[in-house]
């Protein structure tokens, strides 16, 4: 906790902080396109099909030439105004970075409350498996890990503006080393409201190191995406959209929502479908 | 329950799944009475649609009962409704501007990554269509759940009959937004590209709309008869050069505005359809783009494209210097059916449209395997297919476009002779 005053409390953009951040910098080298690893090539074989992996064979042979990369590098950068986090190269120092922006329609001190209540964030993160904030400004979940453990992460809430943004920062004592915050401002033109994550962690070794991946960097821009659109499903059309047509088939999204359920038991017509006659 | 599912490229069959119930609040539960096969089911069928899997439910035009219905449904049990293909949530961004085809609520977050990945953006969700759009289970079945039933279904009065109310769940007003997005004008020629079901009521949409000349253009001369009769002149691609016969039916300015009603399995080789077809034969995912390519070279300076056909991946040389250099303007997009299924079922009452001209087969569910087939392969006699889940096995009716082209004089029932005689041609 006594760790130098971070990020948390920048305006936007707010990475990369203290120019942590190098090659995304004036002056600093392009990025060059990386290597054909095998993951590339399939996934590019599979969007664009042979064509385009003759394409990027070709590429690879007679790609920039060495003299055409140099004086690519000597030309001087601008910082540009995209946030830091969707750099080419996004690691800041020890941490590792993500973060995702939906526009969710619905005023911002609504979704703050909806967040604030920190029981409801398993209702849309899919690997929180319960949260809940046991002393005022502490906040605990339980994150769902491979192998079926769990682990559990405290954070003291540094900053918090209702109707604004939510910070926290992990306790010495959580078995994961993360920071992270929420924001949320105004959305142009009357269309609701852009909510923000950011989230930072230090990925650590050994098992817990599996867990966080899983958590996070396995995916982490896909998980915090997904998150976020349930969310914006939960608050917008009041339900999370599934395709199952069976209800032991659903997941916790729809199951477990107690909300959901106590209005599915209220339900007026009977939940048996009458059997059909061929 | 009884449903029609996708068991790989070309085969499908009519398996036994459980009955589907109440999952979420907005939910309500179908009983289907009438459904049908459509031309977005032959991509499918064809296996140029990535992300069908093996055990889906396809079909996404349907109508029928309410069985059952979830808390937050505004529906009723017994009411009978048209579901919209396209599954919206009716509250997000692009719900509330009425482009209910790109809702961002309704495709499981976990489907959409595909599509983020393939088209940058996450598609709604679909009946039966691919887990590209959500993979929900279609409307080839006896029973449908329905997500946000209070905003998709519209109610339909009884003494409207299934048939005519059933293409209000897709075709119907698919034919219109391409005729709306083609925008009609006063003396306007709307030329379409492809006699099916979606041409056809593009054609009669386009008329409706005050089109002075409305050309349909296709190969089946059974096809292009239902077009002549609804009131459209047409071309015969088999016959005729297009992109000449265009140019000379407008007085040498070309048509105002085109539609491709053809979508990625356009025919022919000519247009360098042959390059595109043997690329999607090989399964590198090439749409075949023929007929809009044809389409974009035969539309005036300054023109407008509208394209309902639909396509899935990517294509080689699309025209981009006849799109710029003459200014087009182009439109497309799965339908926004919730936007103009009222005004269509009013028009419907009125008698304004004819919505049964082009069915040409009504059968039992339980024989819909045959039906892909047959609407796929036998194109020229088959141009609409209803399915009737309650009927039993083998019982099958003729439509009014088999009953009615038949009795015409002059409608041949086979393919027009290849030649002309001089008389003909001197009156062509
Ligand atoms: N945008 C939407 O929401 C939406 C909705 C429904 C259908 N569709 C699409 O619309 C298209 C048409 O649907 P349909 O049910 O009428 O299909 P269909 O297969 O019955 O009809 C297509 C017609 O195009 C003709 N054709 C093929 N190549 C041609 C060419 N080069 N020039 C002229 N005609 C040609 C065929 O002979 C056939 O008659 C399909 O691609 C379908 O997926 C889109
Ligand atoms: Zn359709
Ligand atoms: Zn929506």
């Amino acid at each position: 906790m006594d760790r130098d005053d971070s990020w948390l409390d920048e305006p936007r953009p707010s990475w990369p902080p203290h120019g942590a951040l190098e090659g995304h910098h004036f002056g600093a080298p392009a990025p060059r396109p990386g290597p054909l690893t095998e993951r590339r090539v399939v996934a590019a074989a599979a969007t664009l099909g042979l064509g385009a992996l003759v394409g990027l064979a070709a590429y690879a042979y007679l790609g920039p030439s060495a003299s055409q990369s140099k004086r690519r590098a000597d030309a001087p950068r601008l910082t540009d105004d995209a946030p830091g986090r969707t750099a080419r190269q996004a690691r800041f120092g020890d941490y590792a970075v993500t973060g995702r922006s939906v526009t969710i329609d619905r005023p911002r001190e609504e979704i703050y409350a909806f967040w604030r209540d920190f029981a409801n964030l398993p209702r849309f993160m899919e690997n929180i498996v319960e949260a809940g904030e046991p002393e005022p400004g502490l906040s605990t979940w339980t994150i769902r890990a491979p192998l079926g453990q769990t682990v559990k992460v405290r954070s003291r809430i540094v900053n918090d503006r209702a109707g604004e943004q939510i910070a926290w920062r992990s306790t010495p004592d959580s078995q994961i080393e993360t920071e992270g915050k929420v924001m949320f401002r105004d959305a142009p033109g009357g269309r609701g409201t852009i909510v923000e994550t950011v989230i930072a962690y230090k990925p650590p070794m050994g098992a817990l190191g599996q867990a966080v991946a899983k958590l996070f960097s396995a995916e982490p821009s896909v998980q915090a995406r997904r998150d976020l659109k349930r969310l914006k499903m939960l608050l917008e059309a009041g339900e999370i959209a599934t395709n199952v047509n069976r209800r032991d088939k659903a997941n916790k999204a729809q199951q477990g929502g107690p909300s959901v359920q106590a209005d599915l038991s209220r339900s007026a017509t009977p939940t048996a479908i009458p059997t059909a006659t061929a | 329950m009884r449903a029609l599912t996708y068991h790989g490229k070309m085969k499908v069959q009519v398996d036994s799944h459980p009955d589907p119930q109440i999952v979420n609040p907005r939910d309500a539960i179908i009983e289907v009475t009438s459904t049908a096969i459509c031309g977005s089911d032959l991509h499918l069928f064809d296996g140029v649609i990535p992300g069908v899997l093996k055990g889906d439910i396809l079909g996404h035009e349907f109508m029928g009962r309410v069985v059952e219905v979830g808390p937050k449904s505004t529906l009723e049990v017994g009411q009978r409704v048209v579901v919209p293909f396209t599954i919206s949530c009716g509250a997000c961004f692009h719900c509330r501007n009425q482009e209910f085809s790109h809702c961002d609520n309704s495709n499981p977050v976990e489907k959409q990554d595909m599509s983020e990945t393939l088209y940058g953006h996450s598609m709604a969700g679909l009946f039966g269509y691919s887990h590209l759009t959500g993979g929900y289970p279609g409307g080839q079945a006896e029973f449908v759940r329905v997500p946000f039933s209070d905003v998709g279904p519209i109610v339909i009065p009884d003494h409207i009959p299934d048939e005519q109310a059933l293409f209000l769940s897709d075709i119907l007003p698919t034919g219109w937004m391409a005729a709306d997005q083609a925008t009609v004008e006063p003396g306007d020629t709307i030329v379409v590209w492809g006699a099916g079901p979606v041409g056809l009521f593009a054609a009669q949409s386009a008329k409706v709309m005050g089109a002075e000349q409305v050309i349909v253009i296709d190969h089946y001369p059974r096809r292009l008869a239902l077009a002549r009769k609804m009131g459209a002149k047409v071309i015969d691609r088999s016959q005729t050069n297009v992109l000449e016969a265009l140019m000379e039916m407008t007085g040498g300015q070309g048509p105002d505005a085109v539609i491709d009603a053809v979508g990625m399995e356009s025919h022919g080789f000519g247009n360098f359809n042959l390059p595109d077809t043997i690329k999607q034969k090989v399964g590198i995912g090439a749409d075949r783009i023929g007929a809009l390519r044809e389409a974009i070279t035969a539309v005036r300076k300054g023109g407008r494209v509208s394209v309902p056909g639909a396509y899935g991946g990517m294509s080689d040389k699309f025209p981009t210097g006849a799109l710029m250099e003459k200014g087009l303007t182009l439109r497309t997009g799965q339908t926004h059916v919730q936007r103009y299924y009222r005004e269509l079922l009013e028009r419907i009452e009125r008698g304004e449209i004819d919505t049964t001209f082009l069915i040409s087969h009504v059968m039992a569910l339980e024989d819909a395997p045959r039906g892909y087939d047959q609407f796929r392969n036998n194109q020229n006699e088959w141009t609409k297919v209803v399915l009737k889940p309650k009927w039993e096995k083998g019982r099958q009716e003729e439509g009014r476009a088999r009953t009615e082209l038949d009795m015409e004089a002059g409608v041949a029932a086979g393919p027009r002779p290849a030649a002309l005689s001089t008389e003909e041609a001197l009156h062509a």
